[in-house]
Formats: C-alpha cells, structure tokens, sequence
C-alpha cells in the first residue's frame, strides 16, 4: 500500500496517542515521537508503529506520533485507523489477521 | 453459581485509558460502547481500538459485552465482523424492535463464526429493546436465538419513542419494565435495567435500583464505577435473609438425601420456589464477600 | 554587703553557687529604665520595626558565607523568599547557605542566584519546576540537600545546621513580633493558617526577622511565634498570593480510581487491629488519601469509634471529622485549605505545633511517634517496600520529601496509596529511583488492583486475609501492571550528583544523579 495522503487518528487524552501518516516517497519508514515516558518506552512505541505499518504491507511513510501514555494495543489500532483513512478501497486489518 | 448481573458498566468505546481500567471497579459485566457514545466520525477508530483491547487484555475474566452499531447504519456489519474476531463474551444489539432483528444478527454472527473457523455459538447476545414495538415484542425477542442471554431497556430512546420524559418514580417505564421482565423470564434469560444519568444523584439513583430490584430486574446499567457500590449494597441480602436461606438449603439438602420428595423446616412445608430462592440470596451473598459457610 | 536594695547579702552562701547581688544601676533588669518610659511616651511606636528591609539585613550583620532561613507555609503564593533574596543580591552578599523548609514552583528566581553565587547551596524538603529541573540536568556544582520535616528540625535544634538570619513571614504580627498565621482580629489577608514549620527557625535561629503585610496591635494573640524570639520586624505590601497559600476548599476527590484506592485504604485501616476507639491517624493531601477519610468516617460511625487525634498537614476532611465529634484533637504542623486555617482560628482543640514536636526524631515527644495509622502517596515503590516522592519517572525532581519517611517510621501502620498504573508507568519497580523512605518502615501497599503487606508485618497479613480484603505479594502486583504496560526501561544517569538525600536521623540514605538527556 502507498500512502498519498495524510491520514490521522487518536486523541491527546491521558493513555492515548494521535498518530499521523504522511507521503514520504521512497525513504522508507521514518517516526518522529513525542512522548510522556520517552525515556522508558520510546524504543518499544517504535517498534509498535513500525511493525504494524509493515503488517499492513506499508513500506514508505513518515509518521508523526504525539503519545500520552498509550499500550501497545492503543498503538496498533490507532496506526491502523490513521491507515485506513487514507489508502483507497475498503480496509479491514481485523480480516488479514 | 448463576452468574450475577447486578452491574452493567457502560465504557465508550473510543477511550483507550477507560478501556484499560474498566474491569478493576467491580462490576460484574463490562459493556463496551461503538454506539451512541461515539462520534459518527470515530466509529471506526473505536471498532479497531476496542478489537485490539479485546484481543489483548483480560479483563480479569469478568464478563464483557461490546454494544455495537445497528445493523441498518452503515457501521454495522463492520461492527459485527471485527467484534466476533475478538471474541467478547456477547454482542449488544442496540434499538431491537423485532424477533426479525435478533435473528438477523444471530445469522451474521453465524456466518462470520463459520469464515474465521470459530465454534458455532460462541459469541451470545444480549437484546436492547429502546421503543413502544420494541416492548410489545419483547416476548418474541427473549426467544428468537439461542444466543440470547439477556435483554435490556434503554430508557432515553423509550421515553422519547413515547412521546414523554423520565420522571423520578418512573412510572413511564412501569409497563415496558414489567413486558421486558415478564419475557426474559419466560425465556429462561437475564433482565437488566436501564441506566440513570445523573451519576450525583445518589438518593435518585437508590430509590430507582430499590425500584427495580422489587420488580425482578437482576440488575442495573451503570455509567459510572461509583454506582456500583450502591447497587450492590441494594442487592446483598440481609444478615437474616442468609441465615434463614442456609436451613433452608440444607434442608432441602437433607430431603435429597432422604430421596424424599417433601422439603419441610421447622415443622412447615417449604415449596421448590422457596428453595431457589434461597440460592439465589447466597448467591447475591457470595458476591458480596459475605461468608455463608 | 549592702546590696542595692540595702540588705546584707553574703557573697557566698555553702552550697549554692555564683551569689550576685542585686544592684539597680549596672545591669539591665534590675533598674527601671526612665529613658525608655519617656522615650515611649514621646514616641509610643517604638518597636522592632525596621524601615525597610534593606535595614533589617543590615541590623542582621548577615554576611557572605552564612546560613538563612525561609518556611514554605505560603506555599505557590510566597512573596517572601525572592523579595528577600532579591534585596540580598542587591547588597552584594554572597557564598549563602539557604535552608528552607521547602521550595516550589514560585521559587525559580533561585536559579539566577545560585548561579550568579549569592547562593552556595541549597537545603530543603522539596523543589519543584526550573530550580528542581536545573539541579537535575547538572547546571550546579553543589547538589542541593534534601531533609525530611522532621530531620530538618532536628538538624536545626541539635545545631547541626545553625541557622545565621530566619527570614519569616507572618500573616499577622504586632510591633513587638508576636506573629502568627492568622489573626484573632480581622482577615488576614495572606492567612495561612498554621506556622509550624517557622516556630522551630524562630526558636533556633541567631536572628530573627518577621515580615508581615498585616501589623495588628499589641498584644498579638494568640501567637506561634513569640516576641521573645524576634529581633526584627519589616512591614511590606504582600508577602503572598492568597490562591497559591491555600486553596478555597480541598474538594473530595470524583476520579473513581483514587475512590477505590481510598476505599481499599480504608478496609485496611479497619482490619489492622488499629482500628479501635482512641486510635491516631495523618492522611496527606492527595485525591485517595483524602477520600480515605470520608470512607473511614462510615466505619467510624458504624463501629462508634472516635480517633483521639489527627495529625500533620490539616485539610477540611480532617476538620469536618473533628466538627463532627469523630476526631478529639487536632495537630497541625502546616493548613492546607481555607477550612483548615479557619477551623485553627475558632476551634479550640485545633493545636498548631512546631515542626520538631511533629516529627523530630531526637526529642522525647515527637507527635509522629504516637501515630497509629499513616495514609501516605508514592511516585514509586519497590520490590523492598522503599519509597520514591522525590524524583518523576524520567528521573527529574519534581517532589518533596516532607513528613514521609517521619511518620513511617512513627505509625504503627503506615500505608502507601498508589495506583497501580500511572499513564503507562506502574507504581511497582524493581528498584525505586530514589530513596525516600526505607522498605522496613512501610506497611502496606493500597492499589486500585490490590493490596501488598511487607513480609516483616507477618500480624497485619494475617488480619487482612481473614477480612478477605485482596491480599497479594509486591512481585505478584507488579506482574499484574507489567502484564498490561509491559517493562520500562531504566532511567539513564550521568555520573555527577546533583542531590543528597538525608533520612530523618542526618545520614545520607541516598543521592539524585543527573538525568542524561537525548538519547
């Protein structure tokens, strides 16, 4: 899937995370984050972001995450919405899984 | 143990910290909400968030149903085939107003139950009747599919539907109550009452739960963690209720035993409907962390 | 010998030592000083009233390298300690030790003062905001010393820290100095209620400077602070913003997660074995620990127990329990809201007291000591029991050490309420970040998911698994968070220390090191 658009879900509630997806042409997956507990859960919101973007078969995107304390699984199905706002045709992650 | 249903507590769906924290107050069943709780425009970011939490928490094993969309909304069917995925004890079906209703969701559930390789029956249902039709057809509701394990009014809609407003006694929702109660136990399920907003109110919100205990209502939908409390202290049954519901039981016990037929205490016949009775306030008891042995 | 009263006095009676007779002429006392009565009826208003506080510093002889003092009962709306230092700055002294009792947001203007080096180091219960977060990122040289309320005043009476000029702010205050925190004769208008952190600097302190917004007529009483300790007073506009002394009202708390904490806290107060008629109890000002309160006075009522006193930092719960008849005595160390202040002005058996009587550990009667039953919160808590109140989750300081680690070790019970989960961090660590208070003083850990007894109280255990109340061990609780947030990584630390940690006996139970930053 090519991302073309800017695509965005999430809040900026406590336990939450807002996720922005962006066009980044060829550069692969690049995140940008901030987040209330950088400094012990920075590496595993990442790999979160990352893995799922390329479990929906994403390769390039720039993302922008502003993350308030979110689990993992807030992570994925925020990534997933922001996803599925933008690529074309019907998307439905709960079928490849 | 029956599972007891004395607590009902509303989550929106699109909440993740809400999400998280719902099942450590006590309820005794989590409702999660894509519907009237979510913004038209975040449907599918609580569809997705609340089929991420399901397939990763575990609520500490309390019950957990999730109130979809109904089926005539465009957010329906995709409520359907990503919460069976994520397999919640059952799906809430918002605004029932027929059998026909039940019946299609039972056949959905069916189908996507077969798709992903899922037993059949695994995902129950739990029917909210919310207008005038909805509760003359209540008894046709309570039966229309095996997966049906309670059924439920929603208060706004209703009174809306009636052409009225709540008031503090109720009396708008006397005969819907009563319909609902009378199908649910004809049909052997669970009847759970509707919420009361005003989560300040605690003297209103007492006097109703008393209301509806008396009427039959095995519980009461919450909106807040704080309204448990007050729910179960309505619904543990007193010091005296216990003692005399524990003779009773060995008594009954005792009878078993003797492959006699005839249950009698203190010198007086006891009737099967005294019996179950009496389980069902050690139950209530239980529950409440009230030592019965 | 005559003596100047023209009696035969001897000059040594056997067994009495240093007979000094009475003579009206040389020494002050003993004669009545014309001068003085005339000098007062020409100018009545003589006084210690200096005319600026320029003069007072002066009249002080404060100078570089010495020790001064500040109390925090103003809280986020103190005036004084910046106005003071600020005049400091100004007179070119330098090298200063500042001992205050504690230090908060208000108080970022130190930054320029440290760093410029008219201060040399700090010592205080607590810091927060640009001061706190310029110690951790290690723009100072000398780390700032944290002490407990208790192990401050007893550092200052021992005179282990001798304090050079206390500079005290007094709501109320006469010509003389009798000042105190509100006042018998009309509406302070920076009341703050109790002055127990300032008594023991008055009591201890070489020189003492009161400065007030509110000059009232002598005799002002009743007072926290005598003209007998008092050499100075200096008159100023404000010395403090009303909202940030007090809030209006300190409201119960609505979040359903600090009510189940609390509620928790309060089924295992019940089932402690403490829980009976005459029992004591300090709960602090957070959300949970201030609703335990409200769900103890239900069983109060329901078992017809009376608590014989609360003490520490007062708040409306507590006063509203006292009103009621179910707490006897009050001891307030320090008012947190506007009921308090106002319940110390009328109601009789609301006691203010000094920081040593509340929590010194080297006096015969420290009030912390006599404590049955503590309600105390936690940033983090370990695998040990130890206590963290001082440092965030990213490693900043952003707390205060307080009374913590004064009534832990002086309740019979002491409990630790925290959520389980906080964001995404969980309260439980394998090793808490900084030590606050030590594991073999803490009791019990309230959560919202569960409770944890330390294995050294064996007793309470017992009680609270035959109340059924949700009984775990530490390891099992952080397995249930870690379950659901999954394991932060540690904190990274520079070599350098930027804190020390003083437990309430002096020693150093251990150090904040700066927070590496950007990785």
């Amino acid at each position: 899937m090519i991302i073309q658009q800017v695509g965005m879900a999430g809040t900026l509630e406590s336990s939450d995370i807002t996720i922005s997806i962006e066009p980044n042409g060829t550069k692969g997956i690049e995140i940008e984050l901030k987040s209330t507990v950088e400094n012990q859960f920075g590496n595993q919101i990442r790999k979160v972001i990352l893995e799922t973007l390329q479990g929906m078969g994403i390769e390039h995107a720039y993302v922008r995450a502003n993350d308030k304390g979110a689990l993992d699984c807030a992570i994925k199905a925020r990534v997933m919405t922001a996803v599925s706002r933008v690529v074309d045709g019907d998307c439905r992650p709960w079928e490849a899984e | 143990m029956q599972k007891l249903r004395r607590t009902m507590l509303y989550v929106p769906g699109n909440n993740p910290g809400m999400i998280r924290d719902a099942h450590i107050y006590g309820a005794d069943s989590i409702m999660i909400d894509l519907e009237d709780s979510v913004s038209l425009y975040e449907k599918d970011a609580a569809r997705l968030l609340v089929y991420q939490a399901l397939k990763t928490f575990d609520f500490g094993g309390i019950e957990v149903l999730v109130r979809v969309n109904p089926l005539n909304t465009p957010y329906g069917r995709d409520d359907f085939e990503a919460i069976v995925r994520a397999q919640p004890t059952a799906i809430r079906l918002p605004k029932t107003e027929t059998a026909d209703d039940v019946i299609e969701a039972d056949e959905l559930i069916t189908e996507i139950e077969q798709k992903i390789g899922m037993e059949h029956g695994t995902i129950k249902l739990f029917a909210a009747v919310e207008s005038g039709k909805g509760a003359l057809n209540a008894a046709q509701i309570a039966v229309a599919s095996k997966r049906l394990i309670g059924i439920a009014i929603g208060a706004e809609d209703f009174v809306t539907d009636l052409k009225t407003t709540r008031s503090p006694e109720g009396i708008e929702l006397l005969t819907a109550r009563s319909l609902i109660l009378f199908a649910a136990r004809a049909a052997g399920i669970a009847a759970v009452d509707t919420v009361y907003s005003d989560v300040n109110n605690e003297e209103g919100f007492a006097s109703e739960v008393k209301l509806i205990k008396q009427l039959g209502f095995d519980g009461k939908s919450i909106i807040n963690p704080r309204q448990i409390e007050i729910v179960n202290r309505i619904y543990t049954p007193t010091e005296a209720e216990i003692k005399k519901s524990k003779r009773i039981i060995e008594a009954s016990l005792e009878a078993e035993a003797k492959g006699s037929g005839v249950i009698s205490l203190d010198g007086k016949m006891i009737d099967r409907p005294i019996v179950e009775r009496a389980r069902r306030i050690l139950d209530l008891a239980e529950a409440a962390k009230i030592n019965v042995e | 010998m005559l003596n100047g009263a023209g009696r035969e006095i001897p000059l040594a009676i056997e067994g009495l030592d240093g007979i000094t007779p009475f003579d009206r002429k040389s020494t002050y006392g003993q004669f009545k000083n014309t001068e003085r009565l005339k000098d007062r009826q020409q100018n009545p208003a003589k006084n210690k009233i200096m005319d600026s506080m320029e003069k007072a510093i002066e009249a002080t002889g404060l100078r570089n390298g010495m020790t001064i003092s500040f109390h925090h009962h103003f809280r986020n709306g103190d005036f004084i300690l910046n106005m003071v230092m600020d005049q400091i700055a100004k007179m070119g002294i330098r090298d200063l030790v500042l001992a205050a009792s504690s230090l908060t947001d208000i108080h970022a203007p130190l930054v320029e003062h440290v760093r410029n080096g008219v201060i040399r180091r700090i010592e205080t219960s607590g810091l927060r905001g640009e001061l706190a977060q310029a110690y951790s990122y290690g723009w100072f040289d000398i780390p700032v010393t944290i002490n407990s309320h208790g192990g401050r005043a007893r550092a200052i009476a021992s005179g282990e820290c001798p304090i050079d000029v206390a500079f005290l702010g007094a709501p109320s205050c006469d010509a003389y100095g009798n000042a105190n925190g509100t006042s018998s004769v009309n509406e302070a208008p920076s009341a703050c209620g109790s002055l127990g952190y300032a008594m023991v600097d008055a009591q201890y302190a070489r020189n003492v400077v009161i400065i007030t917004d509110n000059l009232v007529s002598y005799p002002n009483t009743p007072f926290a602070i005598p003209e007998t300790q008092v050499d100075y007073v200096v008159v100023v506009d404000r010395i403090g913003d009303q909202k940030g002394i007090v809030s209006g009202a300190t409201r119960y708390t609505k979040n359903p997660k600090e009510l189940l904490i609390a509620k928790n806290a309060a089924d295992v107060i019940e089932a402690s074995g403490y829980f009976v008629d005459g029992f004591s109890l300090q709960t602090g000002s957070g959300g949970a620990a201030l609703a335990t309160t409200r769900f103890l006075r239900e069983k109060m009522l329901a078992a017809n127990i009376k608590a014989s006193f609360a003490l520490g930092g007062i708040t409306q719960q507590i006063v509203d329990l006292h009103e009621e008849g179910l707490i006897e005595k009050l001891l307030d160390v320090q008012s947190f809201d506007l009921r308090a202040v106002e319940s110390l002005r009328k109601n009789k058996f609301h006691q203010q007291i000094s920081a040593e009587y509340y929590a010194s550990p080297e006096n015969i009667g420290c009030a912390a000591h006599q404590l049955d039953v503590v309600v105390l919160s936690a940033l983090e808590i370990d695998l040990n029991f130890n206590v963290n109140v001082i440092t965030g989750s990213d490693g900043v300081i952003r707390g205060a050490s307080g009374g913590h680690c004064d009534t832990a070790a002086g309740a019979a019970v002491s409990i630790i309420v925290a959520p389980l989960i906080r964001g995404r961090m969980p309260a439980i660590l394998d090793r808490v970040n900084t030590i606050i208070t030590p594991g073999h003083t803490v009791d019990v850990l309230v959560t919202d998911q569960g409770i944890a007894v330390n294995p050294l109280r064996q007793d309470l255990l017992a009680g609270f698994k035959a109340a059924k109340l949700p009984v775990f061990t530490i390891e099992e609780l952080q397995e249930k968070a870690t379950r659901i947030v999954g394991k932060p990584e540690p904190i990274q630390w520079e070599d350098k220390i930027v804190g020390v940690i003083k437990y309430r006996d002096g020693s150093v139970i251990d150090v904040i090191r700066q927070v590496k930053q950007g990785r």
